[in-house]
């Protein structure tokens, strides 16, 4: 069986999937021979630091080979490499649609991590970046 | 004694303000705790340093007796651990709590030193000159001020030159301090800032003045403030071509204007005074 892990805006497979990796609001987990699902919420989304490591953990743990999201973070991208997790890149679509495009195989993997903090500030491709702040717990 | 030079907003004349009172008082430690920029030392021109390291524990698994089990990284706060296929440590998420090693059933996870900056001692004249230096890229500065005041000495005048704003750092460095100088310019920017630090001090509850430099431009806000919160202004540097010459030739402004040294010195002595009437 072929597990894989989309993030996304809902709890549902007609929900918008989520194009943020460490602070969407939930990962749904498909068997793809099955076609059954579980939605999980992500904890990680209230980690001060570390969220893509955190939700990354918890694609690991949960046996998923494949995840299906728009940009990794520097900081996850080792760690789902690491896992042998293969990334792959969708821009937008419910998640019942990005799960047909992979299974066409439409989709592209990320050769690359994206920048960091992606999922904060103001949204989609304005992320804050890590540089330039000052010090401090 | 404790004496912490600070200000809020950057460039207003902290550290110029720190070495020509150590420079004007003798026999004195000099701790420029602002470790992301330091630069006490390009007015006071040191010839030798003795450097040391300043290192954070982190920690490095032993891939052998490590099985996966991932409670490391269940544990980590700040999610500074990953288990995938081995483990993965991120040493600049990493905040030194120790609890991996704690948690770690197999014994598996090693304490190693991770440098973060470096800490320089030297002489100049009487005084006596620590400065710590904090690798670019390393998120967090504390370590790095805590070396910087262990080099305190209880027995001495030490006088603190904290970096600007108003967070972590600066209430490192500004912690157990007897006394506060805040060293502000009379413009709106030096005043916004000159509040804020003054909330931060009140919260900590640390006898203060203000020295107020560049006295010529601006307005009047800060004076008013100072006046209204009964916070003594206790000296004022006038915004002079002397003055800035030798500043920007990197010359402290006592050693050509002696009577400044004196004005340091009387500064000094309202400091003592304050700081024993202030608890």
């Amino acid at each position: 069986m072929t597990r894989i892990c989309v993030t996304s805006q809902g709890a549902e497979l007609d929900a918008l999937m989520d194009y943020r990796f460490g602070r969407c609001m939930y990962f749904i987990f498909v068997d793809l021979e099955s076609g059954e699902f579980d939605a999980v919420s992500n904890d990680a989304l209230s980690s001060a630091h570390g969220a893509g490591v955190r939700a990354a953990q918890k694609i690991a743990s949960s046996g998923a080979e494949v995840v299906i999201t728009g940009s990794v973070g520097p900081n996850a991208y080792p760690a789902l490499q690491n896992a042998g997790i293969r990334i792959m890149k969708a821009d937008s679509g419910t998640v019942r649609s990005v799960i047909e495009s992979y299974k066409e195989g439409l989709l592209s993997e990320v050769a690359s991590p994206g920048p960091a903090h992606m999922g904060l500030g103001r949204g989609m491709g304005r992320g804050r970046g890590s540089g330039g702040r000052r010090g401090g717990y | 004694m404790i004496i912490a030079v600070a200000s809020g907003k950057g460039g207003t004349g902290k550290t110029t303000v720190a070495v020509n009172m150590a420079l004007s008082i003798g026999d004195a430690n000099l701790l420029d705790c602002d470790v992301e920029e330091p630069n006490a030392h390009t007015l006071l021109h040191p010839e030798s340093l003795n450097t040391e390291s300043v290192t954070v524990p982190m920690p490095m698994i032993d891939t052998d007796r490590c099985t996966l089990c991932a409670m490391c990284a269940d544990f980590c706060e700040f999610n500074a651990i990953f288990i995938g296929k081995k483990p993965l440590v991120y040493p600049e998420i990493c905040h030194s709590c120790g609890g991996c090693f704690l948690v770690c059933p197999e014994g598996a996870i090693e304490e190693v030193a991770r440098e973060v900056g470096k800490l320089h001692r030297t002489n100049r004249d009487s005084v006596h000159l620590v400065y710590g230096e904090l690798h670019v890229g390393e998120p967090i500065a504390i370590p790095v001020i805590k070396a910087v005041k262990n080099e305190i000495d209880r027995k001495k005048i030490n006088i603190l030159d904290a970096p600007p704003g108003t967070a972590c750092p600066v209430i490192e460095t500004m912690q157990d301090s007897d006394f506060v100088v805040l060293v502000t310019e009379p413009t709106p920017f030096g005043f916004h800032d000159l509040s804020m630090t003054v909330d931060v001090i009140q919260e900590l509850d640390i006898p203060h003045g203000v020295v107020l430099n560049r006295v010529g431009v601006g307005n009047d806000e800060v004076k008013e403030f100072c006046n209204a919160k009964g916070i003594p202004i206790l000296l004022e540097i006038p915004f002079d071509r002397k003055i800035a010459e030798l500043y920007s030739n990197g010359v402290p402004f006592v050693q050509e204007m002696p009577d400044w040294r004196e004005r340091f010195q009387q500064l000094f002595e309202v400091i003592k005074e304050l700081s024993q009437n202030g608890r």
